[in-house]
């Protein structure tokens, strides 16, 4: 055999060992998965059989007299992560626009890495915010305003800003005048039948408002998961933008285009399937939440009468409950729960790739 | 060999001596309410002996599922089991200190100590039943306090817990309602109310909303300064949480009746008797398959005993009584080691 011969042989032996470690990772990963929904089925198995399909419809999770049902924390953490996306998307959205195409270039890496750094700060210190900083702020002067007589909120925000003992003496009186006449003219177009009643009692929307102000429940535990989601979200958004390419950007603003027509109508259809695949990745992130979510949310097994309620979600249920769960039908609810939220991110995931396919079709249609 | 394996090899020769010279650490898991007290009696028992405890607290119920495993020396539980429960798993029970739980409350108008509440209303607002503190119920008992048109906001522990074990055992013991309708675990079903995780979110979320009631471990409401209520107890007299009422308490259970020292100290007679007390508790297999490792538990508990009264009242934990202690030190023969002989001489 010449040395040439050898080579080959020796190069084809790594070829093969190297196709056979990645398959056998890539396997792995699919041993991992099957391996963690066995043992899931198999940990909720006496639950699955005693309570079926109805658990994931039914409102009850009493350990005294062992029955449960899972429907409060599949409606939190659905409703949650609903509302956090809500919030986040429109916000990274701005992020992401501002850091291509309106900020200085001086500015957008900085800023970038700062956004960045946004996601790799621990979730508890995200938890920990809300219920110490933000929960008492927000029930001492937002959630108060819904329990006084409506004409009397934009007085009471004037006041509550311009009182600041951090203001100059004159200036916070000049200040306070012209705050007090623009709140009266907020009061102006209050239809008179409203006049005196709170927002809790304002037909068809007080429902909304209706809660104990305590700065803790559904909302707050929204706004949280979409501070945290919002890095995620608004990098993707931004990466994807970059591609786009700036000859098609540049025609567009040679033709007269305003910066939002390029990114309505030129950068935005040029990258809807990165910017939904953002959008999935942090609403994976929010759905399996835990520790933020459990400090905020309330922890109450009911489903919220209000935007405000406490509630739960299947991550914060198991996060409080596993540790102490002793009766066998309790801990395997919970893991029948821990289930439900694995299918659950399973149908997100498959919802996004068959909406992401969907689009690159229709696409097709269009061009 | 470079100079990591040499110094990995230096850690293993050391690791291994210092094996060789003293006795292995113990280990233990479960209960969270006493575990800053027995950190603090490792610390010291390791100072006087050179046995190290480590103590995981992980929850009772871990706790209970670690020494019916086997993987800990012992498991602490805030739950006392039943005599079925500790013969099933064949497991001897026995109390290291008592605590209370108390009813905190945010309320602008008193101070600490001054509200007075009795069973019925107590249970009544954590039914939900009473939603306001100018109730009249609550204003009966409180002639000289002007309470606020004010809504009770309910707090409770959101993670299953001793604290609510003990809090839900009082309860279902003076309303036959709370019996039939939530009943007495670890975590119930709450009618009303919002749930803060562990002690320290209870007493974040009674800090923050105005007009709350919450419960929370006697030493952490004392440690954090919440305002606690007055509670009526069994004999009709109002009592304050302290250590004379939780000691009046203990006094007359009848600890030598009760298989594993499980007494439940909630709604005892005695006139001092603080109503919601209870004993912490720890679990040891009856036949030990390392008895070398039991008989260090053993002495570590027994010098807890002996030595670590102070430690316990400066954390405002409440010893045993002597009695009980040696009581228990008796009921140590029924543990045994591979050849049925009792391993506590």
């Amino acid at each position: 055999m010449t040395a040439q011969e050898l080579r080959l042989k020796k190069q084809k032996q790594q070829d093969a060992l190297f196709r056979g470690s990645t398959r056998m990772f890539a396997v792995l990963v699919l041993a991992l998965l099957a391996g963690i929904i066995g043992s899931l089925i198999y940990g909720a198995w006496p639950a699955i059989t005693t309570y079926g399909l109805p658990f994931i419809t039914t409102v009850e999770w009493n350990p005294v007299t062992s029955s449960y049902g899972g429907w409060d924390s599949i409606f939190g953490t659905l409703l949650t992560s609903f509302i956090a996306l809500i919030i986040a998307v429109p916000v990274s959205f701005g992020i992401a626009v501002f850091l291509t195409e309106l900020a200085p270039t001086w500015l957008r890496r900085p800023f970038g890495i700062a956004i960045e750094l946004l996601a790799g700060v621990p979730s508890i210190i995200y938890g920990m915010w809300g219920l110490f900083v933000f929960a008492p702020w927000f029930a001492d002067n937002i959630q108060f305003l819904f329990m006084m007589p409506i004409e009397q909120i934009p007085e009471t925000v004037a006041s509550n800003i311009l009182g600041s003992e951090a203001l100059w003496a004159p200036l916070a009186l000049v200040l306070s005048k012209i705050g007090y006449a623009i709140a009266w003219l907020f009061t102006l177009p209050v239809p008179s039948s409203l006049m005196g009643s709170q927002v809790v009692e304002l037909p068809y929307i007080g429902w909304i408002f209706n809660a104990p102000p305590m700065g803790i429940g559904l909302f707050t535990a929204s706004l949280i998961l979409s501070v945290m989601i919002i890095p995620y979200i608004s990098s993707v958004m931004r990466d994807v933008f970059e591609v786009t390419p700036a000859m098609l950007k540049e025609s567009a603003y040679g033709l007269g285009a305003t910066t939002w027509e390029v990114v309505w109508n030129v950068v935005l259809p040029y990258t809807k399937n990165g910017i939904i695949g953002g959008v999935m990745l942090g609403l994976g992130r929010a759905l399996g939440e835990t520790m933020a979510v459990t400090f905020v949310i309330g922890n109450a097994h009911r489903i919220p009468g209000s935007l405000f309620d406490p509630t739960t979600s299947i991550a914060a249920t198991l996060a409080n409950e596993f540790a102490e769960a002793a009766n066998p039908m309790h801990i395997a609810s919970l893991i029948y729960l821990g289930l439900l939220l694995f299918v659950i991110t399973f149908f997100v995931l498959v919802a996004s790739k068959i909406m992401l396919l969907r689009l690159q079709r229709n696409e097709g249609a269009h061009s | 060999m470079t100079l990591g394996h040499k110094l990995l090899v230096t850690v293993g020769l050391s690791a291994g001596l210092f094996t060789n010279v003293f006795a292995a650490d113990i280990t233990g898991a479960g209960a969270t309410f006493p575990f800053p007290l027995y950190a603090k009696w490792a610390e010291q028992y390791k100072a006087a002996s050179k046995v190290g405890l480590n103590y995981q607290s992980i929850g009772s119920g871990g706790g209970i599922k670690q020494i019916q495993a086997k993987t800990v020396d012992f498991g602490a539980s805030d739950k006392p089991l039943k005599k079925d429960e500790l013969d099933k798993s064949g497991l001897v029970q026995f109390p290291t200190v008592m605590g209370g739980v108390v009813p905190v409350v945010n309320l602008d108008v008193v101070k600490g100590g001054e509200l007075k509440l009795n069973p019925a209303v107590l249970a009544d607002i954590y039914l939900g039943k009473i939603k306001k503190w100018n109730d009249p119920a609550i204003a009966a008992l409180n002639p000289s306090i002007k309470l606020p048109d004010q809504a009770i906001t309910v707090v409770y522990r959101a993670d299953g817990s001793g604290t609510t074990w003990i809090f839900t055992n009082y309860l279902s013991k003076v309303s036959t309602e709370w019996k039939d309708k939530v009943g007495n675990e670890a975590s119930v079903q709450w009618p009303t109310g919002v749930g803060g995780k562990g002690n320290e979110g209870v007493s974040q979320y009674v800090g923050r909303i105005k007009g709350s009631i919450g419960y929370v471990e006697y030493a952490y409401a004392k440690q954090n300064k919440m305002d606690f209520t007055q509670l009526q107890n069994k004999a009709g007299s109002f009592v304050l949480p302290d250590d004379t009422s939780f000691k009046a308490a203990a006094a007359s259970a009848d600890w030598k009746g009760t298989p594993g020292y499980g007494v439940v100290l909630t709604d005892q007679a005695g006139k001092d008797a603080w109503p919601i007390t209870g004993a912490t508790f720890i679990l040891m297999q009856a036949k030990q398959d390392k008895p070398e490792q039991g008989s260090e538990v053993l002495k570590f508990f027994d010098w807890a005993y002996k030595n670590g009264d102070k430690t316990a009242l400066d954390m405002d934990y409440v010893p045993m009584p002597d009695n009980v202690k040696n009581e228990i030190r008796s009921s140590w023969k029924q543990i045994t080691g591979t050849n049925n002989s009792p391993i506590w001489k």
